[in-house]
């Protein structure tokens, strides 16, 4: 893999506090480094609840970071990218557009011709297999076709970063894994770097080139694997593989302890 | 694998046992349509036996003195006065002409109050700055009982239509004001994040998804608000007018015809009804997108 001409995405010694709404303070992230290569594709997980999602934000420009600098392609993050795709944990589909609508959204919003973005979106739509039910509204698709619109209006936009905070743990485990397999083939074709936060290990190491392991919250980085399995992969034959499991076993070492020092604490909240 | 086989089983029996198996279904299925349309008859017919009874009663209790049949009235003498407006006219012109007057200032001020309380509402929604300023205004005046700002409007606007209207205006605004706040407020947040993402603008995110997302709270207002109106428009015809049907209700008033008072709210009820339904035939054209309510009468 090349990726020599500098990082996608770099943050460095970043913090994210959040006031609660009690007048608290509560800090999300501590003192985050992690870098991201071009074309990588980062599988970030931990606890429940750490702050995977907080990290998102902030590459998004959704959020500002309290310390420290978000860096995409070289740039301090300033509001929100035009380069950025975002797939969000909850249907974020608009209810009131049809298929086709929802997929055009993107390209609409940032000014492309009416005719073009049909065109595109419809490309999309054909690559995500939706292509007989771009009339419909959300409310009549599945709930794996209506994560399928969610995808093709991501990549409609050609996003150069890809964010997804835990995009299929809402669906059932055969359309997870189905949508897994269709995420690593939408994606291969892309060069799109790749942020993908999960608290799912086995859907991490099928899916990514580097696994970051997080602590319990506030999240920084407790420990990065390199994933050495072949691509292209399919999720579920991959994970049949000796040195899946064996990865498996090893990140689990690290991930485990987190998990338990996270169940302690509310536990001990309780 | 084993919940598979289990469902599958008795489905081969039922193909196995052709006849028995293929009229036990569609016996239940005739029987539940039957007992359903049966349930809609005696339902029907309760209704309108429940209304017969309410003015047979009326009536037998008038024409028997049991009430005053001068104060109350009875349905048989409504009637008659429905009968004469509609033949003959009202003693101050025809009587479409009062529903065209009442139904014009209710129709103008309740559009003037919609447009406007969508706008702010939406607007405050979007603006924190704004609606910290203007909160605690709004409240005030929605505390106020605005129904007595009608004659104010009267001094104002004289005795033309421009009183009703304000009048109206003044009532329909605010639910509708509180609604589109309300649905700009609370539009999913998630949506929201999504679309800025996508590359909306700020004006985007408010006309493409805010204003969406917002439109089912501005309809539950919208039926609510018409009748809010028609009050507006009768008071202020009430007060002082030289048409429409709060003038027939204060001239039979004033000449102690209470038949005509009566009348006159039938003829009130009947275009509510209608403007009623319009706007649910318009909601639905509206609301496609949305999934079909379970429960919710044909």
């Amino acid at each position: 893999m090349s990726r020599h001409t500098g990082p996608a995405i770099e943050l460095r010694g970043t913090s994210k506090v959040f006031r609660t709404p009690s007048g608290g303070l509560h800090t999300a992230v501590r003192d985050l480094d992690l870098t991201v290569g071009r074309g990588e594709f980062v599988a970030v997980v931990g606890p429940t609840g750490c702050g995977k999602s907080t990290t998102l934000t902030l590459v998004s420009g959704l959020e500002e970071p309290t310390e420290g600098d978000v860096l995409v392609a070289g740039e301090p993050v300033r509001g929100i990218g035009s380069k950025v795709g975002f797939v969000f944990q909850q249907d974020a589909v608009f209810p009131w557009r049809s298929v086709l609508s929802n997929v055009m959204a993107g390209p609409r919003f940032r000014g492309v011709p009416k005719a073009e973005a049909k065109e595109r979106a419809r490309e999309w739509l054909a690559r995500v297999g939706l292509s007989s039910f771009e009339d419909r509204y959300p409310h009549q698709l599945s709930g794996g076709q209506r994560k399928r619109v969610a995808l093709a209006a991501t990549f409609v936009n050609d996003p150069e970063i890809l964010l997804m905070d835990e995009p299929f743990s809402a669906l059932d485990v055969q359309t997870r894994a189905l949508m897994s397999d269709e995420l690593l083939e939408l994606w291969s074709g892309t060069g799109a770097s790749v942020v993908f936060v999960t608290h799912d290990l086995e859907e991490s190491i099928a899916l990514a080139d580097k696994v970051v392991v997080m602590t319990a919250g506030p999240a920084t980085v407790k420990e990065v694997f390199e994933i050495d399995l072949p691509r292209p992969r399919k999720v579920e034959s991959v994970r049949l593989d000796p040195r899946f499991i064996e990865i498996y076993r090893e990140i689990w070492a690290s991930l485990g302890e987190e998990v338990r020092i996270t169940r302690e604490r509310g536990a001990s909240h309780a | 694998m084993p919940e598979a086989t289990a469902a599958a089983t008795p489905v081969k029996q039922g193909i196995g046992k052709h006849g028995i198996g293929k009229e036990g279904p569609t016996d239940r299925t005739t029987a539940r349509a039957r007992a359903a349309r049966k349930r809609a008859i005696l339902v029907q017919s309760t209704r309108a036996l429940v209304l017969v009874a309410v003015l047979g009663l009326w009536e037998w209790s008038a024409r028997t003195s049991v009430i005053d049949p001068f104060n109350f009235s009875m349905p048989s003498k409504v009637w008659d006065q429905l009968k004469e407006w509609i033949l003959h006219g009202t003693a101050q012109g025809p009587l479409w002409e009062q529903v065209w007057a009442t139904l014009q200032e209710a129709l103008i001020g309740w559009a003037i109050g919609v447009a406007a309380g969508v706008v702010l509402g939406i607007g405050l929604g979007r603006a924190r700055f704004l609606a910290d300023v203007f909160g605690p205004y709004i409240k005030v005046l929605n505390a106020l009982p605005r129904i007595v700002l009608a004659p104010i409007f009267l001094i104002w606007f004289g005795l033309g239509p421009a009183s009703k209207v304000a009048s109206a205006v003044v009532l329909v605004f605010f639910p509708v004001f509180f609604n589109a706040f309300q649905g700009a407020r609370e539009v999913d947040r998630n949506l929201v994040a999504n679309s800025r993402i996508l590359g909306a603008s700020n004006r985007q995110v408010t006309l493409q998804v805010v204003i969406p997302a917002a439109t089912s709270w501005i309809f539950t207002s919208l039926h609510v608000s018409f009748g809010f109106a028609l009050i507006g428009a009768i008071v202020g015809e009430y007060i002082g007018a030289t048409k429409g049907i709060g003038l027939l209700v204060a001239t039979s008033q004033s000449t102690f015809n209470a038949a005509g008072v009566y009348a006159a709210m039938v003829i009130l009820a009947v275009v509510a009804l209608l403007a009623e339904g319009l706007l649910t035939f318009l909601e639905r054209r509206l609301f496609r997108w949305k999934p079909a309510q379970p429960g919710a009468d044909g």
